[in-house]
């Protein structure tokens, strides 16, 4: 019953967003119908199309778990983007220290250092807020740009490439990083790559912390319920610091596969956040929000954008249709998710839900 | 440092931290009235574009600014209805206001990227304008920085000197003793989401026709999150939303000014420190809780569930 009802919600919310979308294409001058079929065929319809699906949601589904971790801790991350730049910065630099470490050891080492760059980010908002009161809304949407702007110095000083020197264009862009940290193509002749195996461990992984580990249980009784928490002993400040950190290791390790997953093999800067992380770091939101903040749901819900994302480029050379389109549409996604919370309210008050389910769904209530 | 830069960087700051005046004090209301609507950028975006679009098309800046406004409060709206109908959660529906108004904005925005606008013309003032030092300090701006300096006005007199106001504050403290007075206090939280959209919209419109007047996807820039940064800042009260947004202003202007001083810090790491500087402000501000709890509305952020009563 739960898990239909749960269910039911997020679809209500995608297909209400799909309607308006129709009537955004309409207005527009596209057949609203052919546009979907052309958008939904190129994200799904072919292994290729699927495959190009696959890496886009990579980043929203590791950002997007992310997110989970954080929000069920009651810490509201708007800091994905500069996470993910941090943690990409960091693995960038080790792989340009080392570049002759083979493989095996090179991919985790940048891995690792991506999560590492991240959390670090992630936790400078965790402990401002924990000690010092600083509400991490604020503080992770500063660090986003302060750490926008740390990457434009970097990759326009010390990590730029050589050649764009010598050349004289000056591109902000490192050299071609070293082969060994290439991500490993997982079909021959496409372009889905061990990312997509990482970011499904990672996500099982954070399932796992959340429900399995007594950590996870920390962190949750914190969101749920601090003065609680407190009282039994648990360390508000540092499981705060610890969501914060959490779930920057997981935009980071994001960071990192964007510039190891990419074809270029380069971390590449246009200035902005956006031409890095694609804005990966609000959309993972989105991803985890529709998911109810459940880290194995965020893996069909990040399908669901990374596809959205392919088919929109698809729509936009087949129909000439912007692809900002579908930016709205992830708005409108959100906005469908957040007021379902009236109508499940309404509908557990109505007294068709069992007990025990209704404590649940409480619970994921007040999280999201 | 010559005086001429002194006054250029001070009248420069002002222009610069107009847009936070208009966005921050709306934000101030809304909060006021005890709703938290991290939408602003979003709202800010929206009202951008549109008020772009208005001037493109008409040329006229009433119509841009009306317009502006219209659209920043139509944002609003949506949020209002789904946290004060609908009884959502007031983040995640401000955090989904904000990434709508980032796709609608692009989306609307399409055909005009790169797109410049003449401008506003500075009102030029007989003899005041003309004097020396206070001539360009405080009369040399276009009529939409000196409309927030009224609007400042208007919020100040409005939330400490009249009843409305003092009702507002009242919803904001503790709106169970509002409603059990026979106050309704859903549909005045309605007029401070509105409020504060249509001045969100407004500082948006600053921005795209006034202050660069050229149309860039995303142009906001994080305008609207420092906004919300300066409300806590200020401690919720309108003259230090006011002397926060030019002390912002003057940060933002003096980076472009440090390299003529002879002082070598590349550029990217000085469009850093306003962003610096906020974080350590809020620092500050955050570590004296007692001023912060005893400003902030006790309901900010709070769902209110009028059936409950």
């Amino acid at each position: 019953m739960k898990s239909l009802f749960g269910l039911l919600i997020p679809l209500c919310a995608v297909l209400l967003a799909l309607v308006m979308g129709a009537v955004m294409l309409f207005t527009l001058g596209a057949d609203p119908l052919s546009g979907y079929a052309t958008m939904f065929g190129a994200a799904f319809g072919s292994i290729e199309g699927f495959s190009e699906t696959a890496v886009k949601s990579i980043p929203l589904l590791l950002v997007g778990v992310g997110i989970c971790i954080a929000f069920r801790a009651n810490v509201i991350n708007i800091g994905g983007e500069g996470q993910m730049v941090m943690g990409a910065l960091l693995a960038t630099t080790v792989a340009l220290l080392f570049p002759g470490v083979p493989s095996l050891v090179l991919i985790p080492m940048v891995l690792l250092a991506g999560a590492v760059g991240g959390a670090f980010w992630g936790a400078i908002a965790g402990a401002l807020k924990a000690w010092f009161n600083v509400s991490e809304i604020l503080s992770t949407i500063m660090l986003n740009i302060v750490a926008v702007q740390f990457m434009n110095f970097l990759l326009r000083g010390i990590l730029i490439d050589p050649a764009e020197v010598a050349r004289g264009t000056g591109i902000p862009q490192t050299m071609r990083l070293s082969p060994n940290a290439d991500l490993p193509i997982l079909i021959e002749g496409m372009r889905m790559h061990l990312g997509v195996v990482i970011a499904l461990l990672v996500a099982v992984g954070a399932y796992m912390l959340l429900w399995r580990t007594s950590m996870g249980f920390r962190l949750r009784a914190v969101g749920y319920n601090p003065d609680a928490a407190r009282y039994a002993g648990i360390s508000v400040p540092k499981n705060v610091t610890a969501a914060l950190a959490f779930s920057g290791a997981m935009a980071g390790i994001a960071g990192a596969i964007l510039v190891f997953g990419s074809e270029s093999h380069r971390m590449v800067t246009d200035g902005g956040s956006t031409g890095f992380t694609g804005s990966a770091g609000f959309n993972g939101i989105v991803v985890a929000l529709l998911a109810g903040l459940h880290p194995i749901w965020s893996i069909p819900s990040a399908l669901l954008f990374g596809g959205m994302l392919v088919g929109a480029n698809a729509l936009q050379r087949v129909a000439q249709v912007p692809s900002a389109l579908i930016i709205a549409l992830n708005g409108l996604i959100v906005v469908f998710v957040v007021s379902s919370e009236y109508f499940k309210k309404r509908y557990m008050e109505s007294g068709r839900v069992d007990v025990e389910s209704d404590a649940e769904e409480t619970e994921e209530v007040k999280n999201g | 440092m010559d005086l001429s830069l002194v006054l250029h960087i001070m009248v420069a700051a002002v222009a610069a931290g107009t847009p936070f005046v208009f966005a921050a004090l709306g934000e101030l209301v809304t909060e006021k009235s005890g709703v938290l609507n991290l939408g602003v950028e979003g709202m800010m975006l929206v009202g951008a574009i549109t008020g772009f679009i208005a001037m493109a098309k008409s040329g006229s800046l009433l119509l841009a600014v009306v317009s502006g406004m219209a659209a920043g409060a139509a944002m609003a709206a949506v949020f209002g209805v789904l946290t004060l109908t609908l009884m959502a959660n007031q983040v995640a529906s401000g955090l989904a206001l904000t990434i709508f108004g980032m796709g609608l904005s692009a989306f609307l925005g399409l055909d005009y990227t790169s797109f410049a606008l003449p401008g506003v013309a500075e009102l030029h003032l007989p003899l005041l304008s003309d004097l020396p030092v206070i001539g360009p300090l405080l009369f040399s701006y276009d009529v939409l920085v000196y409309s927030s300096v009224v609007l400042f006005v208007a919020v100040s007199w409005f939330l400490y000197k009249t009843r409305a106001g003092l009702l507002l504050r009242g919803i904001g403290e503790a709106p169970e003793s509002a409603h059990a007075l026979g106050y309704n206090v859903i549909g005045i939280r309605y007029l401070a989401v509105l409020f504060g959209g249509a001045m969100a919209g407004l500082g948006g419109v600053y921005l795209s026709v006034a202050y660069t007047p050229v149309w860039v996807e995303g142009m906001v820039a994080g305008r609207g999150w420092v906004s919300l940064a300066l409300v806590v800042f200020a401690t919720w009260r309108p003259l230090r939303v006011m002397a926060g947004a030019y002390l912002f202003g003057g940060i933002t202007i003096a980076q472009f000014h440090v390299q003529g001083f002879g002082i070598e810090i590349p550029s990217q790491l000085l469009s850093m420190l306003p962003y610096i500087a906020t974080i350590i402000v809020l620092v500050v501000i955050s570590r004296d809780q007692q001023t912060i709890r005893l400003n902030s509305p006790a309901s900010l952020g709070k769902t209110y569930h009028p059936e409950n009563q």
